[in-house]
């Protein structure tokens, strides 16, 4: 089996979130870059369980971006990915990058092709479902659980107020969230090998970009915290009622 | 021209989210000089006549065999035509379960750029630009959609409802059903229960609580608030609660009206996934928790002594006994 993880670089979940350039610009500095948590723990983490579980399965990743996400697919490559494609673009229309893992994974003839349920600085949970679209393949979308048996694949996934499992024949796009596999970190082995594992940086082919970000902005500051004296909680909930009107 | 609106529907009723979404769809149709239109796939058992309420004028029903149950496949293909049969200019969505799996899928089938957990309305005097969420709840994005065709995924919780006068106009669509290739083997959701996702009040609970044995006190304010429950990762991680209450950064994101968080620290990774709830209550006998800094109310106390204080205040308000 074949499979093609997305992975895609992100600020640490603690990082600062501020902006330059008039606004225009998320302010890089000092910021530390992680795999996008859903990426890592999930969908790459079960790509390497289902690997393990078939010595014949071959973990292939993409990220889109510029040089600066090379240390962070060297990471995803030390975790157990076997090889990995930068496509070298910046971009953040999601409809760009769709297009750019949409173009490797018809070429890589993929059996499955394994994306986070969203990163956590765009918040776009779009890049699963389009490149699907693109690709005319089934969407499995907030997958919980993945599991294969030849070219047949049980999923759970997540839907309003539940779960559902269903079954799908391979090929098929899935979008993993919490569930699928518990994190791991990088051995030393994984390390050193990742060093030498092939990293090939393809440029992108033609795609549109349909969407262009014009400005970001920060939320009011909280007016500030109304403590209220824990032997009178009364006090809480007439505060609660009468000038938050909550309940 | 028209603004075109998914109405979600679970089990033949429609949710909250739609709602919404109609409301929205409604306003943006009336700030572009168009009509509200919808789509509804499958049967429902709510009046649908009645959704006209929203602001909507017409409701297209696709519904038959190949229908029966939610495929994004199938779906987007019967969306896509009654988009085209309506000459749908901007379409929205719910940014909820099904609209994570359908908006993206539609923007890539008919090159619309997509603008996903949307937050206002779009400013139109120059161009066409939403704002919505980004790192997690901490900050805004403003987009710009530069194609002719745009979609519009709405935030729950983000835009109020309103309703006026009126009743929409419900005409079955003919849509050509594509071959599902999905199975669905089971479902499995929580009866009786007040979603997470859909949820004005949530009571949430975290390691301060010191084991799932106590969380009796969590479930009966709940109940008596019509609440969700929820909890830290580390209270779901450590199976004292189920995973889908887990919420944060690597769980749930959510934005209720109230949420309620009762010994949980308020680490940034539980926050991002809650900061956007309207008004924030901390309970926590630590005044140094940083859960303080975002809270709106907050008591410095022993959660074991505060909170049956805490439900029999809320007892008195409801005139329960
Ligand atoms: C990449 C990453 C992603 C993460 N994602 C998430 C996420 O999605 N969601 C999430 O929740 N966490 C997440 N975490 C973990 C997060 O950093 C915190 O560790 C976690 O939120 C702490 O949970 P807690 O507040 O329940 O426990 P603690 O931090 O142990 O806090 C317990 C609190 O209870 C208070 N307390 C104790 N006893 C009482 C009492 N009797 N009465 C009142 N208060 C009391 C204490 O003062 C303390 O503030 C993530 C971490 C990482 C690194
Ligand atoms: N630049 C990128 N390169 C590779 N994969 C990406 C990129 N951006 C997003 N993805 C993948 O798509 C998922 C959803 O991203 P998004 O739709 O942007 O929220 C992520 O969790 C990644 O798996």
């Amino acid at each position: 089996m074949k499979i093609l993880v997305c992975i895609s670089k992100t600020p640490d979940t603690t990082a600062k979130i501020a902006f330059t350039d008039n606004n225009t610009k998320f302010d890089t500095n000092g910021v530390q870059w992680i795999i996008n948590p859903y990426d890592e723990w999930y969908a790459l983490v079960r790509a390497i369980e289902l690997k393990e579980a078939d010595a014949a399965t071959s973990i292939h990743l993409v990220t889109v971006g510029g040089a600066d996400a090379e240390p962070i697919i060297r990471k995803a490559l030390a975790l157990g990915g076997d090889e990995a494609i930068r496509v070298n673009a910046d971009s953040h229309d999601s409809f760009f990058i769709a297009s750019q893992i949409a173009a490797i994974a018809k070429d890589g003839n993929y059996d499955l092709v394994l994306a986070g349920k969203e990163t956590i600085d765009y918040n776009g949970s779009s890049i699963g479902g389009m490149v699907a679209e693109l690709l005319d393949l089934p969407f499995i979308s907030l997958a919980t659980k993945l599991d294969v048996a030849g070219a047949q694949a049980t999923i759970v996934r997540e839907i309003e107020g539940g779960e559902e499992t269903c079954e799908a024949a391979l090929p098929l796009v899935i979008s993993c969230q919490k569930g699928m596999a518990e994190a791991r970190i990088p051995n030393m082995r994984g390390i050193m090998a990742a060093r030498t594992k092939p990293l090939k940086v393809v440029e992108p082919v033609a795609a549109e970009s349909l969407t262009s970000v014009a400005g970001f902005a920060l939320p009011p500051a909280k007016a500030g915290v109304k403590l209220v004296d824990p032997e009178n909680v009364d006090e809480l909930v007439r505060l609660l009622h009468e000038e938050a009107k909550a309940i | 021209m028209s603004v075109l609106i998914f109405i979600d529907q679970v089990d033949g009723h429609v949710k909250k989210a739609s709602l919404e979404a109609l409301t929205f769809g409604a306003d943006v149709a009336a700030q572009t000089g168009t009509t509200a239109e919808a789509v509804i796939i499958g049967t429902v058992n709510d009046d649908l006549v009645d959704l006209g309420k929203y602001g909507v004028k017409k409701i297209h029903q696709v519904s038959g065999n190949g229908f029966n149950q939610f495929d994004s496949q199938v779906y987007v293909n019967a969306i896509a035509q009654v988009a085209t049969a309506t000459g749908a200019t901007v379409l929205v969505f719910s940014n909820n379960v099904n609209g994570k799996a359908l908006a993206p899928r539609l923007s890539a089938k008919l090159k619309a750029g997509l603008v996903s957990g949307a937050v206002a309305l779009p400013e139109t005097s120059n161009g066409f630009i939403v704002k919505k969420n980004v790192f997690s709840g901490k900050a805004f994005a403003n987009i710009a959609v530069n194609t002719a065709v745009k979609i519009i995924a709405l935030s729950p919780n983000a835009y109020k409802t309103t309703a006026i006068d009126g009743k929409a106009e419900v005409v079955s669509f003919q849509a050509e059903a594509a071959t599902p290739k999905v199975k669905i083997v089971s479902v499995n959701k929580a009866s009786g229960e007040v979603p997470l996702t859909e949820a004005e009040i949530v009571v949430s609970a975290g390691r301060g609580l010191k084991g799932p044995e106590n969380w009796g006190v969590v479930e009966e304010l709940a109940k008596l608030l019509h609440a969700a429950t929820a909890c830290s990762r580390p209270v779901a991680d450590a199976h004292w609660r189920p995973h889908n209450e887990h919420v944060g950064q690597t769980g749930i994101a959510i934005a209720p009206n109230l949420y309620i968080a009762i010994g949980i620290s308020g680490a940034i990774q539980h926050l991002a996934g809650v900061n956007r709830s309207k008004v924030i209550v901390v309970i926590n006998k630590d005044p140094e928790a940083p859960f303080f800094k975002a809270a709106d109310y907050g008591i410095v106390g022993d959660a074991f002594e505060v909170m049956p204080k805490f439900i029999a205040a809320v007892k008195k308000l409801k005139g329960v006994a």
